[in-house]
């Protein structure tokens, strides 16, 4: 495993900021419309992180115009521009799966103070 | 054809230039030696054998290690044959190894398919079995009729039964070479790739 590690480490981003679950994050995405290039921002709150090195992917989850919508990107990916984090979440769970069933206080993640 | 011979190391995830995630299987592959060359005019079919992986000579039997003193070159733990399609100019004691593929190359692999042990007719013919409810019993995954009654009397020869599924040497076509290492000795190819992880393949391209 670790020669197949190895062989995509060159792809791999370091120039993320670090971000947990929990988290708010704004993630510029990259969007090619024919020729051009445009940079869509996406913000919400990160529900769950998995896979490992190339594999690893990130769920964001937000609510547009009272529709909630997640996204799933793939960390390494060369289309996200730059991720800014929000706010810190204080959460208890790896996964944040119970925030879809979840509605008014209980949907809600509290801040921590991170140092 | 000519190629090499690897291990399957296992398969990981890339990004293309346009920033697609494509699946990869990586293999490490030579350096190969060319133990013995095969001719139209001797053998009665153009070929070259390859080598893979140095041992020592007491891991080999001795008609075995002494194919490879007839060179002098060092012992190797496995051998391949490769056909050519016409004469080329490829000699015995030779080393190829990765730099030979390019990438975008497309290449054909083999290697030996994961044992699945003895299948039932679903995952070794594709049946449908049967439903899961609605009076079904006894019978959920079963073959269903194989045959007739009183004529014929017997179950036709190649009917779809259940049996040994796996461990058969399979070959994959149109694989595409995504990066190739040539530190390192890695291929990266598009798709799946036949056999476990460690397993021994050989990868072909047209000469």
């Amino acid at each position: 495993m670790d020669i197949v590690h190895q062989a995509s480490k060159d792809q791999l981003r370091t120039d993320l900021p670090e971000f947990r679950v929990g988290d708010t994050i704004k993630v510029h995405y990259k969007i090619k419309e024919g020729s051009k290039e445009r940079i869509q921002i996406f913000q919400g709150i990160v529900i769950q992180k998995r896979g490992m090195q190339m594999s690893t992917t990130f769920t964001v989850r937000k609510i547009s115009n009272g529709i909630a919508v997640e996204r799933i990107f793939p960390l390494h990916s060369p289309h996200i521009d730059k991720i800014e984090v929000v706010r810190y979440g204080r959460v208890r769970r790896a996964k944040l799966f119970y925030l879809r069933k979840a509605k008014g206080k209980a949907a809600r993640v509290s801040e921590k103070k991170r140092y | 054809m000519i190629g090499l011979i690897g291990r399957k190391i296992g398969m990981t995830q890339l990004f293309d230039e346009k920033g697609d995630l494509v699946p990869v299987t990586v293999i490490q592959a030579g350096p190969c030696r060319v133990i013995h060359r095969k001719t139209e005019e001797k053998h009665g079919y153009n070929a070259v054998q390859l080598s893979y992986e140095e041992t020592s000579k007491e891991h080999l039997p001795k008609p075995v290690a002494g194919q490879f003193e007839k060179h002098g070159s060092p012992y190797y733990k496995y051998l391949r044959e490769f056909r050519l399609k016409m004469y080329t100019d490829i000699e015995e004691g030779e080393v190829f190894d990765v730099s030979m593929f390019t990438e975008n190359e497309i290449l054909m692999i083999s290697g030996t398919s994961k044992g699945k042990g003895f299948a039932g007719v679903m995952k070794r013919h594709n049946f449908s079995g049967f439903e899961q409810s609605h009076g079904v019993h006894e019978s959920f995954r079963g073959p269903g009729s194989i045959g007739q009654c009183a004529t014929p009397a017997r179950v036709f020869k190649g009917s779809k039964l259940p049996g040994h599924v796996g461990d058969e040497k399979v070959t994959v076509k149109n694989l595409k070479v995504v990066k190739v290492d040539t530190e390192k000795n890695l291929v990266m190819v598009k798709g799946a790739v036949p056999g476990h992880r460690n397993s021994i393949v050989t990868l072909r391209k047209e000469l």
